[in-house]
C-alpha cells in the first residue's frame, strides 16, 4: 500500500499525542493530581492510530478501560479528556465519568468502558444501526485478549456475523489480563483463531508496527463498509505499565518486558520515516514539540478549571 | 373511540403505532418474528413491519447490549427478554451500560430503549420462570420501571416508554395477557409517573401494581360487603413514582396496605412504606401493612405456588387487621 507523506506524518502525530498524554498522566497520577484509577495505553499507540486512520466521524468505536489512545486517535479533544481525568467541570463528562467513561458521541466515540468485554455487544448494536439506516458507516470494537474470554465476545461475534454487520473487532493482545498471562487462560496462541468459529476472517498483525496495523485494519474496515461483514484483527502488542497506575507489574518477566520495550512502536516508525525519506529528524522533532505543547496546554486548562458544583452530582441521571 | 382489546393486543397496538410513526423504532428478541413471541405479544408484526421485527439468537447479553449500542447510535429499540427471570443473564448491559451512559458521559449520550419482559407466577412455571424482579430495576438510577395492569394502561404506557429518552423496563404480567378492556384507538399516551385510582374509597388505601391490582380490586369488592370502603391505587410506574397521589390517598384514608407479588424482603413495597413513613407519618392512624411473597423461591406444584402468591384472602385479612 502506497502511503502519502501527509498521512504518515499524521500517524506519527497521533502516536506522539497519545505518548505525550499518557506520559504526563503517569507524572500527574504520581503527583496525586488525578483521582481514581488510570489505565494507560503506553506502548500500544500504534494500534489505535493504525485502526482509526481509516475511520471518519460517522463511524463508531467502542473502547475499553484503557481507552485514552482510542479516544485521541478517533479525534477526541485532549484538553477535555485531561480535564475529565482531573474530575473538573470542563471535562468531557463534566467530571462525572473519569478516565474509564469518556465518550464523544458526535465523534462516534461510544465510550471507554469500565466493564471488560462490555463494548463488544454495544459495537454490534452500533453496526446494526449503521446498516439499518442504510449508511456506509461502520463500527470498530477495541478489546483486549482477556476480553475474548468473556461471554459477551461469543454473543457479539455470533450476532454480528449472522447479520453480516459492518463491524470490525480489534483485539489488542498485550498478553496480560491484569496479572495473568494469556497463555495461562487460553489454549490458543492467537485470539484471531477464534474468528474461524464465526466463519469470518481473523488475522494477526504486529501491533507495534503502525503501518501493518493500518493495512490490516483498512482492509477489514473496507470489507465491512462494502457490506461484506465483520472481521477480527488481532494486534500483538505490550502494555508497558501495570494494569493501572500504582500496579508495579511484578507478575511480568523482566526479560520479556525488556524485549518488548525494544519493540517500542514509536522509534521503529521514526526510523522508517527517516530512512524512507518521508521526514527529517527535525521535522519529527517539530511534531513532538507541537504535541507536547498541546498536552501542556491541556494540563494547564485542567488545573485552572473549576470542580463541578455539588448540585451537579444530581443532574443528568435521566435524559429529557 | 374505544375498542375492546386484550392486554397483549394493547401492548402490540402500542408498539405497532410507534413503529409506524417512527421507523427508527424496531423490535428484537428471541422468537419475536414468525413465532410471534413466547406469549404471542408480537404476533403478526413481522409481516406488517418486515425488517423492523427481528428474531435474535438466544443471546440475552447481546440482545440488550446491542440494543444499547443501537440506541446510542440513534435507533429506538424495543428489546424483548422472554421472561424477567432471564434478566440475570444480561444485567450488566442494563445496569452498568444502558442506565449509566447518559450520566457517566455528562449528559451527552441518550439511550432510548424499552426492555419488554413478562413477570409473575400463577402458571406452574416454577422458580426460574415466575419471578417478579421489579425491585432490582428500581434500585438502578437511570432506569425507569413500568408495570401496567390493564389493556389501556399497557398501550398508553408503551407509547410513553418508546418515546422516553431513557432505558425503560416495561414489565408485563403473564396472567394479564388475555384480560380484556376498553382501549382508546389511535395515538394514546399515558405519561410515566402518573398513578391511577382504580377504585375510589375512603377507609383504606391499597397500593398494588400489575396482577395484584386485580386481586386488590376483588378484595375491595369483598371488603365493601363488610362495610370497608377501600381505595385501590395503581402507581403504574414504580420509577418515576407518583408519591403525591399515594400521599394524597393516604391522607384521605389514614391507612395503607401495599400489595406486591415480589418477595417481601427488599421488595418495592418497603420503599413505598418508607416514603409514606418519612413524608406522611402523621397521615396514618394505623401501621402500614405489606402483603407480598414470603422469602422463598417460587415452587412448581400449583398446590404450593398458590400458597405463596398473595391472594385476595390475604389482602382482606391485612386490611381487616387495621380496623
Amino acid at each position: 500500500m502506497e502511503l502519502k507523506k501527509e498521512k504518515l506524518l499524521g500517524f506519527y502525530e497521533t502516536m506522539m499525542t497519545i505518548r505525550a498524554f499518557e506520559s504526563k498522566a503517569v507524572e500527574l497520577f504520581a503527583d496525586n493530581q488525578l483521582p481514581g484509577f488510570v489505565h494507560l495505553y503506553l506502548g500500544e499507540e500504534a494500534v489505535a492510530t493504525g485502526v482509526c486512520a481509516s475511520l471518519t466521524n460517522k463511524d463508531y468505536i467502542t473502547s475499553t478501560h484503557r481507552g485514552h489512545g482510542h479516544l485521541i486517535a478517533k479525534g477526541g479533544k485532549v484538553d477535555l479528556m485531561m480535564a475529565e481525568l482531573f474530575g473538573k467541570a470542563t471535562g468531557y463528562c463534566k467530571g462525572k465519568g473519569g478516565s474509564m467513561h469518556i465518550a464523544d458521541v458526535e465523534l462516534g466515540i461510544l465510550g471507554a468502558n469500565g466493564i471488560v468485554g462490555a463494548g463488544q455487544p454495544i459495537s454490534v448494536g452500533a453496526a446494526f444501526a449503521c446498516k439499518y439506516k442504510k449508511t456506509d458507516s461502520v463500527a470498530v470494537c477495541f478489546f483486549g485478549d482477556a476480553a475474548s474470554n468473556r461471554g459477551t465476545f461469543h454473543e457479539a461475534l455470533n450476532m454480528a456475523t449472522i447479520w453480516n454487520l459492518p463491524v470490525v473487532f480489534i483485539c489488542e493482545n498485550n498478553l496480560y489480563g491484569i496479572s495473568n498471562c494469556q497463555r495461562d487462560h487460553m489454549k490458543v496462541t492467537d485470539v484471531a483463531d477464534r474468528a474461524s468459529a464465526y466463519g469470518i476472517p481473523g488475522v494477526v498483525v504486529d501491533g507495534n508496527d503502525v503501518i501493518a496495523v493500518y493495512e490490516a485494519a483498512a482492509e477489514a474496515i473496507e470489507r465491512a463498509r462494502r457490506g461484506d461483514g465483520p472481521s477480527l484483527v488481532e494486534c500483538k502488542t505490550w502494555r508497558w505499565r501495570g494494569h493501572f497506575e500504582g500496579d508495579p507489574g511484578a507478575y511480568k518477566d523482566p526479560e520479556e518486558q525488556a524485549a518488548w520495550l525494544k519493540k517500542d512502536p514509536i522509534p521503529r516508525f521514526e526510523q522508517k520515516l527517516v530512512e524512507l525519506k518521508y521526514a527529517t529528524k527535525s521535522e519529527l522533532e517539530e511534531i513532538k514539540a507541537k504535541v507536547e505543547k498541546q498536552i501542556d496546554a491541556a494540563i494547564l486548562f485542567s488545573q485552572n478549571s473549576p470542580y463541578p458544583n455539588p448540585e451537579d452530582a444530581l443532574t443528568d441521571v435521566y435524559a429529557e | 373511540m374505544m375498542k375492546e382489546m386484550t392486554y397483549a393486543e394493547a401492548i402490540r397496538d402500542g408498539m405497532r403505532l410507534e413503529m409506524k410513526r417512527d421507523p427508527n423504532v424496531y423490535i428484537w428478541g428471541e422468537d419475536v418474528g414468525k413465532f410471534g413471541g413466547c406469549f404471542g405479544v408480537t404476533a403478526g408484526l413481522v409481516d406488517e413491519f418486515p425488517g423492523q421485527v427481528i428474531d435474535t439468537p438466544i443471546s440475552e447479553t447481546a440482545i440488550v447490549g446491542a440494543a444499547v449500542g443501537a440506541a446510542a447510535a440513534g435507533l429506538r429499540p424495543i428489546a424483548e427478554i422472554m421472561f424477567v427471570d432471564f434478566m440475570g443473564v444480561c444485567l450488566d448491559e442494563l445496569f452498568n451500560q444502558a442506565a449509566k451512559m447518559h450520566y457517566m458521559f455528562g449528559g451527552k449520550a441518550k439511550i432510548p430503549m424499552v426492555l419488554r419482559t413478562p413477570c409473575g407466577g400463577g402458571m406452574g412455571a416454577a422458580a426460574q420462570h415466575s419471578q417478579s424482579m421489579e425491585a432490582w430495576f428500581t434500585h438502578i438510577p437511570g432506569v425507569k420501571t413500568v408495570m401496567p395492569s390493564t389493556p389501556a394502561d399497557a398501550k398508553g404506557l408503551m407509547a410513553a416508554a418508546v418515546r422516553d429518552n431513557n432505558p425503560v423496563m416495561y414489565i408485563e404480567h403473564k396472567q394479564l395477557l388475555g384480560i380484556k378492556g376498553d382501549v382508546p384507538e389511535g395515538e394514546f399516551i399515558i405519561p410515566l409517573g402518573k398513578a391511577d385510582i382504580k377504585k375510589e374509597g375512603s377507609d383504606v388505601t391499597i397500593v398494588a401494581w400489575s396482577w395484584m391490582v386485580h386481586k386488590a380490586l376483588a378484595a375491595a369488592e369483598a371488603l365493601a360487603q363488610e362495610g370497608i370502603n377501600a381505595e385501590v391505587l395503581d402507581p403504574r410506574t414504580l420509577v418515576p413514582l407518583d408519591t403525591e397521589s399515594i400521599l394524597k390517598s393516604v391522607g384521605k384514608t389514614g391507612k395503607l396496605v401495599i400489595v406486591h407479588e415480589a418477595v417481601k424482603i427488599g421488595g418495592y413495597g418497603g420503599e413505598i412504606a418508607a416514603m409514606v413513613a418519612e413524608e406522611g407519618l402523621d397521615l396514618l392512624d394505623a401501621p402500614i401493612k405489606r402483603v407480598a411473597m414470603p422469602y422463598t423461591p417460587i415452587p412448581f406444584s400449583p398446590a404450593l405456588e398458590s400458597c405463596v402468591i398473595p391472594s385476595e384472602e390475604k389482602i382482606i385479612a391485612a386490611v381487616k387487621s387495621l380496623f
